[in-house]
């Protein structure tokens, strides 16, 4: 089994505490993404999971074997992680099929074997007429599939790729994030998969846990990220979320709320323990704002774009006309800078208060 | 299939070490072993003896030592030759990189490789080839009229002569600094300054000078460094000069009074050591904050010359004929001739001085076979330590990592004849176990080779490892390779190139080497290095000539080698190479 239990990890480098009390339990064979800005301790978290670093607190087990702890530590060489990095790491004297072959011949396994292993596994990634070019000769998408096939030869239960599209043209991307899923599908390795697009990690991901400053914020559905953030900084992270402050919540039942937002009465969704509070935090995204002939929120248009499929327009919102929004409306359209328009709020998200 | 599948299938070793004697454990124990051993220890007993000779510090013997009248004189004469040497070699240093590097100046690659040229050629050999330049037989002054009539005094021999050699002879050293830096400079930079409406001279002086100001400096402490150390050019000029140098002090001590001088001399040489650091220091303070951008993607346009082209190119080869060809020409029309002073002339020209070194002079041919197998044994003990010690100064974090990096520097600064010190001290008395000591043999020498080159090897070698991705090494490990296998599997095939320039560098100034093995050969072992000096003494002038033409034909032929085959090499590991 391959299931990742991290328990309360924390590390340090001299006074910069990098990861604070960091907890996720992974299940075997699951597609994990870590998302959060660069500098947010990510990277160091995929490092202590394949070994590079040692804990300063806490513990890390793989398949029910503790690997991490502040006095052990199993060295990465004897865990049997593969990692895609950043740059892929291919050893550049070596051929493609040396490449994918080197972890077995450590493994002492015998010539046939290997060269049986590495042609099939090759074969699996379309690289098989290019086992004896070097690195140097592939293209970036070559490259990134010697690496994962270095990972599905060695048939690593745990997979962790760090950033693995983030040096790649927009258009490569797109195929390279099926090839990752069509992996994922082929080996079952849980995959641990870090990243600071979260375009990518909710496409991939059967979790995703964003992280920032060192804390995970939340570890939950893609879906569930979008709709029902647990904190105002995921919300203004995800999706282009606004946060905004509502009064007078009032639940109905049935994960359902009233609230007065801007002097309106709104219906939004919330936890199913919401209770009645006077006050509260709200999110919704760009597209669940629509215009309206009837009542709603006043606005005035300060800037519109057209964006393809649909109008982009920034507004100053409410009875003052200070609260600045970002309104998608469907294309055909016509908005004018200093129009004054009238909003209707068709979806938002009852924040759960933190302190409950 | 699973990877516990795949476990089971590996062959289980024979032998098991115990598990803190595998992997980087043992690697690190050996690395602290080997440097201790050879580093530290020697430079700990050194400063035992210095301070503590009969186990008690005893103020006053060392203040009637240090303040002695010779002693003072000694210690100012070093200060301001190596300060006067380091100015001389910055100026002259800097110029050449500015000219080649921003300049279109004709013929520059080969104009470099003459300017550096000096720098790997022995110092010693320098020193005669200078000294023959004034003798009647030189080729170029004689021709001119103007060799010195016998009887005058050489001008050489002197604190300006000393002062002249050594900063023309550490030039190099601050040249290949400046140019470093020089080519990181970003282009934007200078182009953004000539937009801002500034001409030439005031793009060198308001923008360039100050960009490079921390490579100029570096180059300063290391050419300080080499010019207080340099043992070759203070004793062929200094000692007939009697111009008293801390060096030349503990040199003519050690060979007069023998071991009984060693806790007096191990003082002096602590104190070359201490006025070593104090020059570096300095120089590290006055280039402090230089800037150390990164940026080699697009390099300034050479500014042109223009009418300037004939004056400047004429300057500048003006300055290798009197630096290069002076001296070298002396020095081969010397060995040529059968005695000192003759004139070289179709009946005087003979090729018996030569067959005499090659051939017939027995310590001669002794010397070179002991030179030539511990400079071998040096090149490769030392390169895979320092592919192994690269390996954990830029990887590896920790108080071991840093250790071992400030010993490895301090190795490398202090002047070779403190080591020798260091090496007899250490090695003076019976080892435990063996009952014999290795004072005087030719282990001691090899011991003090592995101390001082270890450094000069590791230099290209962390050149190396800062070009390579940390992942590949990582990539390996998680693949289960242990860290000798990546050693020799993934790291050393990656920076092989830079090995080998190292290696190269370590045979180049190994074999030739003068300042250690200068107090540490015997009867019983000489290296070809010191020979020049002992032939000169001994008066066979046109013999030691011929050994300096011999070494300077090596060390030219070692580099065409490595410029033919070193195409492969990555670039700014070969000094000499444009």
């Amino acid at each position: 089994m391959s299931d990742i239990r991290i328990d309360a990890i924390s590390k340090s480098f001299g006074p910069t505490q990098v990861l604070k009390d960091v907890s996720l339990a992974i299940e075997a064979g699951e597609f994990v993404a870590v998302l959060g800005p660069s500098g947010c301790g990510k990277t160091t978290l995929l490092r202590c999971l394949a070994g590079f670093e040692r804990l300063d607190g806490g513990a890390i087990a793989i398949g029910g074997e503790a690997v991490s702890t502040p006095r052990a530590h199993v060295p990465p060489e004897s865990r049997g992680i593969g990692v895609v990095f950043q740059n892929y790491a291919l050893w550049p004297h070596m051929s493609v099929a040396q490449n994918v072959a080197y972890g077995l011949k450590i493994a002492g396994i015998p010539r046939a074997e290997r060269t049986k292993r590495v042609s099939r596994v090759l074969d699996l990634v379309a690289l098989g007429p290019l086992a004896n070019r070097r690195p140097a000769d592939l293209s970036g998408g070559q490259r990134q599939r010697v690496a994962l096939a270095r990972c599905l030869a060695m048939e690593s239960r745990v997979v962790l790729l760090d950033e693995p599209l983030a040096n790649l043209d927009v258009h490569l991307r797109g195929a390279l994030e099926e090839e990752f899923a069509a992996f994922h599908a082929r080996s079952g390795a849980t995959m641990f998969y870090i990243t600071h697009d979260q375009a990518e990690a909710l496409a991939l991901a059967d979790r995703v846990a964003v992280m920032n400053a060192g804390r995970i914020l939340q570890f939950d559905r893609p879906q569930a990220l979008f709709s029902q953030p647990a904190s105002e900084t995921v919300a203004g992270f995800i999706g282009e979320g606004r946060v905004l402050e509502a009064e007078d919540i009032r639940p109905l039942g049935n994960g359902r709320a009233a609230a007065s937002l801007m002097g309106q009465t709104v219906e939004l969704r919330c936890a199913p323990g919401e209770r009645a509070r006077g006050r509260a935090k709200i999110s919704f995204h760009p597209g669940d704002l629509h215009l309206t002939e009837t009542q709603g929120i006043a606005a005035n248009i300060t800037r519109a774009t057209y964006r393809g499929a649909y109008l982009r327009a920034e507004v100053m919102a409410g009875p003052g006309g200070h609260v600045p929004l970002s309104v998608n409306i469907a294309a055909p359209a016509s908005l004018t800078r200093g129009q004054r328009i009238t909003l209707a709020l068709r979806d938002g998200w009852v924040i759960p208060d933190a302190a409950a | 299939m699973s990877l516990t599948e795949t476990l089971s299938k590996r062959p289980q070793r024979a032998l098991r070490l115990p598990r803190w004697l595998t992997g980087e454990a043992a690697l690190m124990l050996a690395l602290v072993l080997f440097v201790g051993v050879l580093s530290i220890a020697p430079l700990a007993r050194l400063a035992w003896a210095a301070l503590l000779p009969q186990g008690q510090f005893d103020a006053s013997r060392i203040a009637d030592i240090l303040g002695g009248r010779r002693v003072v004189g000694a210690t100012l004469n070093t200060i301001w030759i190596s300060v006067a040497a380091t100015c001389l070699a910055t100026v002259a240093g800097t110029l050449a990189a500015l000219l080649t590097t921003l300049t279109d100046m004709r013929a520059r690659t080969l104009w470099v490789f003459g300017f550096v040229l000096p720098l790997m050629i022995p110092p010693q050999v320098t020193a005669l080839a200078w000294v023959q330049a004034f003798s009647p037989s030189s080729p170029v002054l004689g021709a001119l009229g103007l060799s010195l009539p016998p009887g005058t005094r050489h001008p050489l021999y002197s604190m300006g002569g000393i002062i002249f050699l050594l900063g023309l002879y550490n030039a190099p050293l601050v040249f290949l600094s400046v140019r470093a830096s020089l080519q990181r400079l970003p282009a934007a930079l200078i182009e953004a300054a000539h937009s801002n409406g500034a001409g030439r001279g005031a793009v060198i002086r308001d923008i360039i000078l100050p960009l490079i100001r921390g490579g100029v400096f570096a180059g300063a402490a290391l050419a300080f460094v080499s010019s207080i150390g340099n043992f070759g050019i203070q004793a062929m000029l200094g000692i007939p000069a009697r111009v008293e140098t801390l060096i030349t002090m503990i040199y003519r001590r050690l060979n007069s009074y023998g071991p009984s001088a060693l806790n007096d001399m191990a003082l002096l040489a602590l104190l070359l050591a201490v006025l070593t650091v104090i020059g570096m220091t300095l120089t590290a303070w006055l280039g402090r904050k230089g800037d150390q951008r990164v940026d080699s993607a697009h390099r300034a346009p050479r500014m042109s010359l223009g009418r300037w082209q004939w004056p400047v190119g004429l300057a500048a080869w003006g300055y290798l004929l009197v630096g290069l060809a002076l001296p070298l020409s002396a020095l081969f029309a010397a060995a040529l001739v059968r005695g000192y002073g003759q004139p070289l002339s179709a009946e005087t020209i003979t090729l018996e001085n030569f067959a005499n070194a090659l051939f017939h002079h027995k310590g001669i041919r002794e010397a070179f076979v002991t030179s030539f197998w511990i400079t071998c044994t040096t090149v490769a003990v030392l390169i895979p330590v320092a592919v192994a010690l690269g390996y954990v100064l830029t990887w590896r974090r920790g108080w071991v990592a840093k250790l071992l990096r400030l010993a490895s520097e301090l190795a490398y600064a202090l002047p070779g004849i403190i080591i020798g010190v260091a090496m007899i001290l250490f090695f003076l008395r019976p080892l435990p176990f063996i009952g014999t000591g290795l004072y005087g043999t030719v282990w001691v020498i090899l011991a003090a080779y592995f101390s001082n080159f270890l450094a000069l090897a590791l230099r290209p070698v962390l050149g190396g490892y800062a070009q390579i991705d940390r992942a590949l090494d990582e990539a390996a490990q998680l693949a289960g390779a242990g860290i000798f296998t990546r050693l020799r599997t993934i790291i050393l095939p990656s920076v092989a190139p830079a090995a080998t320039a190292a290696g190269i560098l370590v045979f180049m100034t190994a074999i030739n080497e003068i300042q250690t093995s200068v107090l540490l050969v015997s009867s019983r072992a000489q290296t070809i290095g010191p020979m020049i000096i002992f032939l000169e003494e001994a008066g066979s002038s046109t013999l030691a000539a011929a050994v300096g033409c011999l070494m300077v034909l090596l060390v030219l032929a070692l580099m065409g080698v490595s410029l033919v085959f070193g195409r492969r090499l990555p670039e700014g590991v070969l000094p000499w190479r444009d």
